[in-house]
């Protein structure tokens, strides 16, 4: 790992999204962005069809270890369909069938044999809503952890206070933690399911749009724990909101129709997009 | 292959045997309830087998005749089904003219006419109502409602209806007070809660946009419900009305209290009779002899065919709502 | 709108206006009739029975036997013989319902086997429970050589299970699947996936729905009546004739007897005390899970 590649974290530091002077790269610097970085997903000639129809075409991107990865583009463009396909969520439901490769540490996540629930123990995901499940805080978290560990009471109790501090939420609810996970505020339910989704120690974390029903000041907590747990797993997030993307991301992708237009550093992808379209759509021209 | 798994979790063989456990699990859990569903059709299907099984004596010995004939002896054992069909079919068509308007009537009040602060509570008690058990509905009939007819509407019947030709026939004969009648007019309200509650759910699928704009154009209420809300929930209405009817048919207790027990066919519907259930719920524990027993048996699968068919047909008609409501 | 602006519109429109209207008032009259009528009906049941019943109510009604024609006595061993005949219905048919209502909501979506199921389940929901006695005598008693308790729980547990069925389906279907891709995503397999979690978000209405069923049966004597028999006596013998309300009530109200009569209608208030509280309940349990959300 080079400096220069450290340096893709800094936007995430400020608010300011575009630091002058930094990285106005070109399209050929960009080819090799993020090259030496560790790949942990590969995706390889994705596609993707729902009963028939082409919903993804022939994606190929890296998803970086220890770094942000945004997806953007407007509704429709398959990008929360790409996330859903890295834990193949997508099968849950019958006449959807993904083809090419993605690569998780070196093998093809989309084999048949590839057993889904231990993917998915690996590869947490957090959605759009909140999704605290009807029962307690602490079973909540520890309904991801029992499913694959058997610990001790004291080693449960203490997997849920790291999940809970990691997710900064252990301090509102440490004194109630045989409360309903549903009596919490919308944005703590949030840090919740993010709570549970790291107390079974994955080392991807996919974000679908987790800010996009939260408030300015839940959002505002959520983002700066992404750029906390930026440090330990594999994050890709999916977002429609481009500030948002520019604040905590070190990679882009910018998704339209299907196709992957454009993939990059963070700023370049804001300051210089290579291409038209990508900066029509970060200049609000359509979306 | 395991292996994939085991480098994917970085774990240990208790990981992937856990993997491998819970596919078995999954695969056990999904065969258990499709087992279970399965068994839901067993059931109907043991039902079919068990009547038709228990049916055939009598039907080998009396062939389609059985269904043809009114006599029932069981000390000569010559046995027809004839007087219970024509009394399960009589009280039916009796409880629904009675019960069909009435309910639609009460529907109409319910969804159009009745204040705000009435329509829940009304529309509860309808339904809790539409909970009460049919025996309970039956000894009221013999204790109360025959008693009344007996001493009231019956001899006004006889008075009135009774003396003109023709039609005069159907009410003839003394006030026995229990008989086809009145067990007819206790099914029609013992079905009112049922038919009232689903036309009353049928007609709140009406999009309020519908009735609205037919407002809009300055129909009447009246005008509304016939012209717009009818014809929306055609299907739904009829469904529901067979769902009655299905009851109505197949209901045991409500009947069996008021109904006289008499294998015959009367021209007075005055006059006692039996249905296929009432003769069931009378007779079969006292039934001796295989060809009674098995007669009776018969009359089951009759009853359940002609059910079978009506609640089909229900069914048919209510999906039929639900797919154009998008429900 | 003035009138003499009406009239001037259209005279031949006011006209119809008026027959319209006329219409309207007759129509709407005649339901209010038949509304009022209907109810009064039912009014006047639930009054017989209050009053009738009340009358019969005391306590040796809690305490003593089913006596014989002209003795004294109570329904304790009928309403012994009705709960425990009623709990093992229950406790048979609810995870019969539960399952196959599983089946219908979670793997059969969309599917034929699925549709065909759903149909036969809500024939059965409504199908005359005289016949579901036939099946069990036929099944059960033939082959047992006698009428016992377990005939008559088994025939009110087929009644038991279309219900649980329906509720069970309708139930899951309201849970969102958003609840069931989270837990998915944690490496839930799917039977946790429903057991742990769909189950629970839709535990009120499940419960709901099993309330329901026991109200339904509770009330039940066709299929009782050549099943679990009657007996005069205190019996808690599953293999025997066991003694349960509806008959005992069907029995004493046919009869000659005044203290069978009164029993009879003891019995009557009972059973639709006890029924109306199950569904009140089962109403206010249903409310606290829509609330919730």
């Amino acid at each position: 790992m080079t400096m220069t590649h450290m340096d893709a974290n800094s936007p995430a530091h400020g608010s300011h999204p575009m630091p002058p002077g930094m990285l106005a790269g070109t399209a050929a610097d960009r080819a090799i962005a993020g090259a030496g970085l560790p790949e942990k997903i590969s995706v390889r000639n994705l596609e993707f069809f729902y009963d028939g129809y082409r919903a993804l075409k022939n994606i190929s991107l890296p998803l970086y270890d220890r770094q942000v990865t945004a997806f953007i583009g407007p509704s429709g463009c398959g990008k929360s369909t790409l996330l859903r396909i890295l834990n193949r969520m997508y099968d849950l439901y019958p006449k959807q069938v993904a083809t090419g490769e993605v690569l998780l540490d070196g093998t093809n996540i989309l084999s048949p044999k590839q057993d889904l629930n231990l993917l998915r123990a690996r590869v947490g995901m957090v959605f759009q809503k909140p999704t605290p499940f009807p029962m307690s805080i602490y079973d909540n978290i520890a309904f991801g952890v029992r499913l694959y560990e058997k610990l001790s009471r004291a080693e449960m109790e203490e997997r849920i206070e790291f999940s809970l501090r990691r997710a900064a939420l252990w301090d509102e609810v440490k004194d109630k933690l045989r409360q309903n996970g549903m009596s919490l505020s919308g944005g703590q339910q949030q840090r919740l399911c993010i709570a549970r989704a790291i107390a079974v120690k994955p080392s991807v974390l996919l974000l679908d749009e987790p800010t996009s029903a939260l408030d300015p000041i839940s959002t505002a907590k959520c983002e700066e724990l992404i750029d906390e747990l930026r440090s330990d797993y594999c994050i890709a997030i999916v977002t429609h909101n481009m500030q948002q993307a520019a604040r905590i991301s070190n990679f882009t992708a910018f998704m339209y129709l299907g196709e992957l237009i454009e993939f990059g550093n963070t700023e370049e992808i804001f300051t210089n997009p290579t291409k038209e379209k990508t900066s029509e759509y970060i200049t609000g021209r359509f979306g | 292959m395991t292996e994939i798994a085991l480098t994917l979790t970085d774990a240990h063989a208790s990981t992937a045997r856990r993997a491998r456990r819970q596919r078995l699990q999954d695969a056990a859990f999904r065969n258990a309830t499709l087992a279970f569903a399965l068994l839901v059709l067993l059931i109907l299907g043991g039902v079919t087998v068990s009547l038709i099984d228990g049916a055939l004596p009598a039907l080998r010995m009396f062939g389609f005749g059985f269904v043809g004939t009114e006599v029932w002896n069981p000390v000569s054992e010559q046995f027809g089904a004839l007087a219970p069909i024509y009394g399960t079919l009589l009280t039916s068509i009796i409880a629904m003219a009675v019960g069909i308007p009435v309910s639609f009537g009460i529907a109409l009040f319910i969804t159009e006419m009745c204040p705000a602060w009435l329509k829940r509570p009304l529309g509860v008690a309808i339904e809790l109502l539409a909970g009460i058990p049919s025996i309970i509905y039956g000894i009221w009939g013999l204790f109360v409602f025959a008693p009344f007819m007996q001493s009231t509407i019956q001899p006004f019947l006889i008075a009135t209806l009774g003396q003109i030709p023709g039609i005069g026939n159907l009410f003839m004969g003394p006030p026995y007070g229990i008989g086809i009648l009145t067990a007819g007019l206790i099914l029609g309200i013992m079905v009112l809660p049922f038919i009232t509650s689903i036309t009353r759910d049928v007609f709140e699928t009406v999009p309020p946009m519908v009735r609205e704009s037919a407002y809009g154009l300055g129909a009447t209420t009246w005008e509304v419900v016939w012209n717009v809300v009818l014809p929306y929930t055609r299907t739904g209405v009829v469904g529901g009305v067979m769902l009655g009817l299905g009851r109505a048919l197949g209901e045991t207790m409500a009947v069996t209290f008021v109904i006289g027990n008499a294998h015959r066919i009367s021209s007075s519907i005055m006059a006692p009779g039996t249905t296929i259930s009432a003769s069931i719920a009378n007779e079969f524990t006292e039934a001796v002899g295989d060809v009674y027993t098995s007669s009776l048996v018969a009359l089951g699968l009759i009853l359940f065919l002609i059910t079978f068919a009506v609640l089909s047909i229900a069914k048919l008609m209510l999906l039929r709502l639900q797919r154009k409501a998008g429900v | 709108m003035t009138m003499s602006n009406s009239a001037t519109l259209a005279t031949p429109i006011g006209g119809l206006y008026h027959r319209r209207r006329i219409a309207n008032k007759v129509a709407l009259s005649l339901a209010l009739g038949a509304a009022g009528f209907g109810l009064f009906w039912l009014v006047a049941i639930l009054w017989t029975l209050l009053y009738n019943g009340l009358s019969a109510i005391n306590l040796s009604l809690f305490t003593e036997n089913t006596p014989p024609p002209g003795g004294e006595g109570g329904l304790l061993n009928a309403i012994f013989g009705s709960v425990v005949m009623t709990a093992v219905a229950t406790a048979v048919g609810t995870p019969v319902g539960v399952m196959a209502g599983t089946y219908l909501a979670e793997f059969g979506r969309g599917t034929k086997l699925a549709e065909v199921v759903r149909f036969i389940n809500d024939v059965l929901l409504s199908a005359p429970s005289i016949m579901v006695g036939l099946f069990v005598y036929e099944v059960l008693v033939v082959r047992m050589g006698h009428f016992s308790a377990w005939a008559g729980a088994m025939a009110l547990a087929v009644l038991v299970i279309p219900v649980v069925v329906r509720t069970t389906e309708d139930m899951l279907k309201l849970v969102p699947n958003s609840l069931r891709e989270a837990a998915a995503a944690l490496g839930a397999p799917q039977w946790k996936v429903i057991t742990l979690v769909a189950y629970r978000a839709a535990r009120n209405g499940m419960i709901t729905g099993m309330l329901l069923a026991v109200a339904r049966i509770s009330g039940e004597t066709a299929p009782l009546l050549f099943t679990a028999l009657n007996n005069q006596f205190w019996s808690a013998d599953m293999n025997a004739p066991m003694a349960n309300l509806p008959v005992v009530i069907f029995q004493y109200a046919m009869s000659p007897y005044e203290d069978w009569r009164q029993l009879a209608w003891g019995g009557a208030l009972l059973i639709t005390v006890a029924i109306l509280l199950l569904n009140i309940g089962a109403r206010l349990l249903a409310g606290l899970g829509t609330t919730r959300k």
